[in-house]
């Protein structure tokens, strides 16, 4: 694990560019101007653009003014895919900064959950980690730790504190060393070319002949179609 | 696949638990439908959890679930008018 501590750095410092502009037919009491900020790939939309929602509310009548939401270039952006995430699937081939633009009206009920406080987004956040650690480990890790770990990773994620979050979330990492892996590894494939929501599916770290698997043979099995032949 | 409904706590049961219900539904499909079985108001909150330990997002498709968190056949689910598990 100390081996890879430069890339969870990388991974967990990773950040996009990112302009917000209001959608145009948004009635505001002055110009918008357009907002910028640094977006965390492995955080959520909804939890680090509170300044993003304050500087256009101020142009806006408090009455014109619902639950905000994000859209690019039309695809409404679900606030509970990690940041990183929407960027890839939808935004890969953009020129940065990624432009985003911001709605506070006609909520996409069928597209996207409601996020009316950061509870919800903490629920979706420990329900995920909890769903790996059932795949990893029988969920017997997370159910060992106390509510003061839990709510260390969480904040961990929140305040983007690396040191914080890593000192739980290396125990949700571990497996004792005769396993030479976890039970199954806990992975999602989302595509663009279909509607299904993602692939998963339990797949071992290790395949009968004892050989370790790699991601490669994960691609194969689990989703062929991705892998040009060569 | 098959999946098997279970109330929690003083959420009503249901007379038929057991359930065929399609790969590609989602839960939030599940939801819906548990609902409109009891005669739940839809501002009513339903939470539904996998192995006793966590809430499936409501995106996510009862097929998968049933991959990864089915046993014997068939997907127990829990169902619960509070949040039962944290």
């Amino acid at each position: 694990m100390t081996d890879d501590k430069d890339v969870l750095r990388d991974v967990w410092f990773g950040r996009i560019p990112t302009c917000f502009t209001l959608y145009q037919d948004e009635i505001t009491e002055r110009e918008a101007e357009p907002y910028y900020l640094l977006l965390p790939r492995i955080s959520y939309l909804t939890l680090v653009t509170d300044k993003v929602k304050k500087h256009f509310q101020k142009v806006m009548r408090q009455e014109e003014v619902s639950e905000i939401w994000f859209e690019y270039e039309g695809t409404p952006l679900k606030w509970h895919y990690p940041i990183g995430l929407l960027f890839d699937l939808h935004a890969s081939n953009t020129a940065l900064p990624w432009s985003i633009t911001v709605h506070f009206k006609n909520f996409p009920e069928k597209d996207l959950l409601h996020c009316h406080s950061k509870d919800v987004i903490e629920a979706h956040f420990m329900a995920c980690i909890k769903e790996a650690d059932a795949l990893k480990h029988k969920s017997q890790v997370i159910n060992e730790m106390q509510k003061k770990d839990h709510k260390q990773l969480w904040m961990g994620l929140q305040n983007d504190k690396f040191e914080q979050f890593w000192a739980i979330n290396r125990k949700l990492m571990e497996y004792p060393p005769e396993d030479n892996g976890f039970r199954y590894i806990p992975f999602r494939i989302y595509q663009t070319t279909t509607e299904r929501p993602f692939i998963q599916k339990l797949f071992r770290p290790i395949a009968s002949g004892g050989q370790l698997h790699t991601l490669g043979d994960l691609l194969k099995d689990v989703c062929p179609s991705a892998i040009t032949p060569e | 696949v098959d999946v098997l409904l279970k109330a929690v706590g003083d959420t009503p049961i249901m007379r038929t638990k057991k359930w065929a219900v399609e790969r590609t539904r989602t839960i939030q499909g599940l939801v819906d439908f548990i609902k409109k079985f009891l005669k739940l108001m839809a501002s009513e909150q339903l939470f539904i959890y996998v192995n006793q330990s966590f809430a499936p997002s409501p995106d996510q498709e009862v097929g998968t679930l049933y991959e990864c968190f089915g046993s014997d056949g068939k997907l127990v689910l829990h169902y619960c008018k509070t949040q039962a598990w944290g």
